[in-house]
C-alpha cells in the first residue's frame, strides 16, 4: 500500500490519541456542569494551579516566596527538600480539596439560585483570580515537569520504538506514537472506570448523581448540597491535576497550560456537557477530525487549521443535535 | 579619552547648574500571562543596566536615569495605554517588546517626536531611516534572521544547500511570517526546496506538522515560534528524533526557558543570535557588586547572565549609549525625546566602545545613519548544551545578505510611504 494511505493511518492514530489530551480536560467540565449546571470557565486554569502546585511540592518551593522576600526582606525560595511523586499528588490532592472548599465557601455559597449567567462570570472571576494566585506562590517561569514512580520508572516521552519496529515489519513504514499519549489513554481509561465506579457504586457518588439529576428532590432525601458542591469541585480537580500532569510533561508547566481550556470546548459541544463517555467520544471525534482536515485539506490553504476546525466540526454536529452526541434532551411540558 | 572629557564637562555642568530632571526610560514589560517566562528577564535585564549606571557612575553624563515600568502583559492594547500613560514623563526611547505594539506606536511615536527601539522584533522595514525617522531596529531584523540561518547552513554545508530540504515551522501571525519573503528569495538564489509549516497559535498542539517533517524528512527545519509553541516544538522534535543541531530557532525560539522542559532532549538544539550568550564579561562583576548585591535587582536576581536577562541589558545599553551620544550632540546633559532621537541615530558601537563597557564581543558592531536604522544585520548561532545548561556562540557574527534584503526593505518602506504620504528624508 502506499505511505500516503499509511500516513493517513498514522495521522488518524495520532489524532485519537490527542483527542483523549482534549478529553482529559473536558472531563473536568463535565463533572461540574453536571453537578451544579456551572460552567467552569476556570478548569483550564485548575489544570495550570495543579500541576504548578505539584512541580512546587515536588522541589520543594517555598510558596509566596517572592511575597514574603519583597515583604520582609528575606531571600527565601526552596526549602532545600524535594518529594517523590506520589507524596507530591497526595499534597496535591489535598490543596486541590482546599480549594474546593474554598471556592463553594466564599464564592457559590452566596450565589445560590442566581442565574447560570451569574455562575458563569463567577467562574471568569474565579479564573483570573486562581491564575494570580498560582503566579504569586509558584512564579511565572516554565518548569520542568518529571513524574516518576521510581528513579528509572518516568512518564515516557517520544517514539514508541516497538510501535515504530513492529509496523515497519508489517508494512514497510514505522509509525509514530508518542509514549506520552499512551500513557494518557491508560490513563483516561483508569480515570474514567474510577469516575463511573464512583458515581455508580458510592453513597457519595450516588449523592452527586441525586443532586445532578435534581437539586430539590436531593435535598428533600436529606442530601447536603453544600457538601455534594465540594466534594464535585474537589474531583475536579483531581481530574485538573491529572490533565495538568499529562499537558505538563508536554509543554512544561507553565500559564499557557491554562488555554488547554479552548481544546475542551469543541469536545463538550460535541460530546456535551452533561456526559462523561461523550467526553471521551467528542476528544476522540474532534482530535482525530482536526488533525485529518489538516492532513487533507490544511496543507493546501496553508496550514493551521487546527484550532479553528475543531469548532466548525462541533457547530456542525451542534446544529443537528443541540444537546451534543451524548447530552441529555432536555423537554420541558407546560 | 574624549568620552571621559565629554562625561567629564558634563557632569561639571550639572554640578554648576540648576537640578536636572531624570533621564526617563520607560520600559513596557510584561512580568505577567502566558509569555511572563520570556518578560521577566528581559524586564530584569533592562532595569538592572540602569541600576547600574546610577550605582556606580550616578547616572548618564551626570544625570540620574529612571526606569518607569508598565505592565502590558504581551497585549497590543495595554501596549498602547502604557505609551499614552508615560509618554508625558519626559520618556526618552520606547522599547515596545512586541511586534504587534511597535505597529501600533510607529505612527503615534513619530508624531509625538519620541524615538522607538525595537531590537530584533517590529517592523523589519523599519531599518529605512529615510521613512521611519523615529524608528531604529539595530543590530539586526527578521529577515537578517532569515538569512544568518541560510549562511550557517551554507557555512556547514561548504558553501552549497542546493537540493537541501529546509521546512520553515513558524508562528502563523504576522511576526511568524515575517522571513517567509526572504527566505522564498533565498531558496531562489540557492537552490534549496522550502517546506513551510504554519503553527497556529499559541502553538500548544502540533502534532500535524511533526508528523510532516517525520515523513517529508527536511534536512533541516527553521523555527519562528514565540511562547509555549517554542518548547512544544522541541519536544516535538526530540520526540521524533529529529537530529537537534539541524533544528534552528530564531533569537525568540532561544532562551533558556525554551529548552528546559525538553530536558536531555533539546541538547543540540540551535538558535539564532544577535548578542553573546552567558555572564563572563566583566560587566557582571559590576552588576553583582552595586545591584544584586546591594538589593537593587529588579527581580530576585535569578535571572542575570540568561539570554533574555543578556537581551533587556543589552537594548539598555544601546539606549544609554544612544543619550551620551545625544548629550554629546546637543551638548546638553538633560536631553529630550528629540535629541535622544538624534542620539540614536548617531549611535557608533565599535568593539572598543563595547570592551570600555565591559561587555567584549558582546554584540556586532554597527554604525547608524540617518539612512540605516538597522546596523549592518550580522547575525551569530548558538548551540544549547543540556548537560551543562548553558548556551554557548558556535558561529561569530557574521553578515548576512543585504542584496535580498535591502531590495525587500526598499519595497515594504515605499509600500509604507506610500500609504501614509512620507515624503523620503535624509536627502
Amino acid at each position: 500500500m502506499p505511505d500516503t494511505f499509511f500516513f493517513a493511518l498514522e495521522v488518524t492514530l495520532n489524532g485519537l490519541m490527542a483527542g483523549v489530551m482534549y478529553a482529559l480536560v473536558a472531563l473536568g467540565f463535565v463533572l461540574i456542569f453536571k453537578a451544579s449546571g456551572i460552567f467552569n470557565f476556570a478548569q483550564g486554569v485548575m489544570a495550570l494551579f495543579a500541576a504548578m502546585t505539584f512541580v512546587g511540592m515536588q522541589n520543594g518551593q517555598i510558596p509566596f516566596a517572592h511575597l514574603i522576600n519583597a515583604v520582609f526582606g528575606t531571600n527565601l525560595h526552596y526549602f532545600g527538600w524535594t518529594l517523590h511523586s506520589l507524596a507530591a499528588i497526595t499534597l496535591t490532592v489535598g490543596v486541590m480539596i482546599l480549594l474546593a472548599w474554598a471556592v463553594q465557601r466564599f464564592i457559590f455559597r452566596y450565589l445560590v439560585g442566581q442565574e447560570p449567567i451569574i455562575l458563569f462570570m463567577a467562574t471568569i472571576g474565579l479564573a483570573y483570580l486562581l491564575e494570580g494566585v498560582a503566579d504569586l506562590m509558584w512564579g511565572a517561569d516554565i518548569k520542568k515537569l518529571d513524574f516518576c514512580l521510581t528513579d528509572g520508572t518516568c512518564l515516557p516521552q517520544g517514539i514508541n520504538l516497538a510501535i515504530d519496529e513492529a509496523t515497519f515489519n508489517l508494512f514497510g513504514y514505522g509509525f509514530f506514537i508518542d509514549n506520552l499519549d499512551i500513557t494518557a489513554t491508560i490513563v483516561a481509561i483508569i480515570l474514567v472506570a474510577i469516575l463511573v465506579a464512583f458515581s455508580q457504586y458510592t453513597k457519595q457518588g450516588r449523592a452527586m448523581r441525586a443532586v445532578a439529576d435534581d437539586h430539590q428532590a436531593a435535598l428533600s432525601v436529606g442530601v447536603s448540597l453544600n457538601f455534594i458542591w465540594i466534594l464535585v469541585w474537589s474531583v475536579a480537580g483531581f481530574v485538573a491535576l491529572v490533565a495538568g500532569i499529562m499537558w505538563g510533561a508536554k509543554l512544561g508547566v507553565q500559564f499557557s497550560l491554562s488555554l488547554i481550556a479552548l481544546k475542551a470546548l469543541p469536545v463538550l459541544m460535541l460530546g456535551g456537557f452533561t456526559s462523561i463517555p461523550g467526553a471521551i467520544v467528542g476528544g476522540l471525534i474532534i482530535g482525530m477530525g482536526e488533525k485529518l482536515f489538516e492532513f487533507f485539506i490544511g496543507s493546501a490553504i496553508g496550514g493551521a487549521t487546527e484550532n479553528w476546525f475543531a469548532y466548525v466540526l462541533a457547530l456542525i454536529f451542534l446544529v443537528f443535535r443541540p444537546q451534543g452526541l451524548f447530552g441529555e434532551k432536555i423537554i420541558e411540558r407546560v | 579619552m574624549k568620552m571621559k572629557l565629554t562625561t567629564m564637562a558634563l557632569t561639571a555642568l550639572m554640578a554648576a547648574g540648576p537640578a536636572m530632571a531624570d533621564l526617563v526610560f520607560p520600559s513596557l514589560s510584561y512580568r505577567t500571562g502566558p509569555f511572563a517566562a520570556g518578560g521577566i528577564p528581559f524586564a530584569d535585564g533592562y532595569a538592572d543596566y540602569f541600576t547600574l549606571l546610577n550605582e556606580r557612575d550616578g547616572g548618564i553624563g551626570g544625570v540620574m536615569t529612571r526606569v518607569i515600568e508598565c505592565e502590558t502583559a504581551y497585549n497590543t492594547e495595554r501596549g498602547v495605554e502604557c505609551y499614552e500613560a508615560t509618554k508625558n514623563e519626559g520618556s526618552l526611547v520606547y522599547q515596545p517588546l512586541s511586534t504587534g505594539i511597535t505597529y501600533q506606536l510607529i505612527p503615534r511615536t513619530t508624531a509625538d517626536n519620541i524615538p522607538m527601539h525595537t531590537l530584533g522584533y517590529g517592523r523589519t522595514s523599519a531599518k529605512n531611516g529615510k521613512v521611519f525617522s523615529h524608528t531604529f531596529n539595530y543590530p539586526a531584523n527578521y529577515w537578517d534572521g532569515a538569512s544568518g540561518a541560510v549562511n550557517y547552513l551554507l557555512e556547514i554545508n561548504s558553501n552549497d544547500i542546493s537540493g537541501k530540504k529546509v521546512a520553515l515551522v513558524y508562528h502563523n501571525s504576522a511576526y511568524g511570517k515575517e522571513p517567509i519573503p526572504t527566505l522564498e528569495a533565498l531558496a531562489a538564489k540557492h537552490g534549496f526546496e522550502l517546506l513551510l509549516l504554519a503553527v497556529d497559535s499559541p502553538g500548544q498542539e502540533q502534532k500535524s506538522q511533526w508528523l510532516q517533517i517525520r515523513q517529508q524528512r527536511p534536512d533541516y527545519v527553521l523555527m519562528w515560534g514565540w511562547g509555549v509553541m517554542n518548547q512544544v516544538a522541541i519536544q516535538e522534535a526530540a520526540n521524533i528524533r529529529f537530529p537537534m543541531e539541524n533544528f534552528i530557532g530564531i533569537w525568540w525560539s532561544g532562551g533558556e526557558h525554551d529548552v528546559m522542559p525538553a530536558g536531555d532532549g533539546a541538547n543540540g538544539y540551535k538558535a539564532l543570535t544577535f548578542h553573546n550568550v552567558g555572564s563572563d564579561f566583566p560587566i557582571y562583576e559590576d552588576i553583582q557588586k552595586y545591584v544584586v548585591a546591594t538589593g537593587k535587582a529588579a527581580g530576585a536576581g535569578d535571572q542575570v547572565g540568561s539570554v533574555l536577562y543578556n537581551r533587556g541589558m543589552y537594548a539598555a545599553m544601546l539606549a544609554a549609549e544612544g543619550a551620551r551620544e545625544a548629550q554629546r550632540i546637543h551638548g546638553v546633559a538633560d536631553i529630550t525625546p528629540a535629541m535622544m532621537r538624534d542620539g540614536l541615530e548617531a549611535l557608533n558601537m565599535t568593539e572598543e566602545r563595547m570592551a570600555a563597557l565591559g561587555l567584549p564581543n558582546f554584540g556586532p558592531t554597527f554604525t547608524a545613519t540617518c539612512e540605516n536604522h538597522g546596523g549592518d544585520g550580522l547575525v551569530g548561532v548558538v548551540q544549547w548544551d543540556a548537560t551543562a545548561k548553558t548556551w554557548s556562540l558556535v558561529s561569530d557574527f557574521k553578515s548576512t545578505d543585504q542584496d535580498v534584503i535591502n531590495a525587500l526593505i526598499e519595497a515594504d518602506s515605499a509600500a509604507y510611504a506610500a500609504e501614509n504620504n512620507i515624503a523620503p528624508r535624509c536627502n
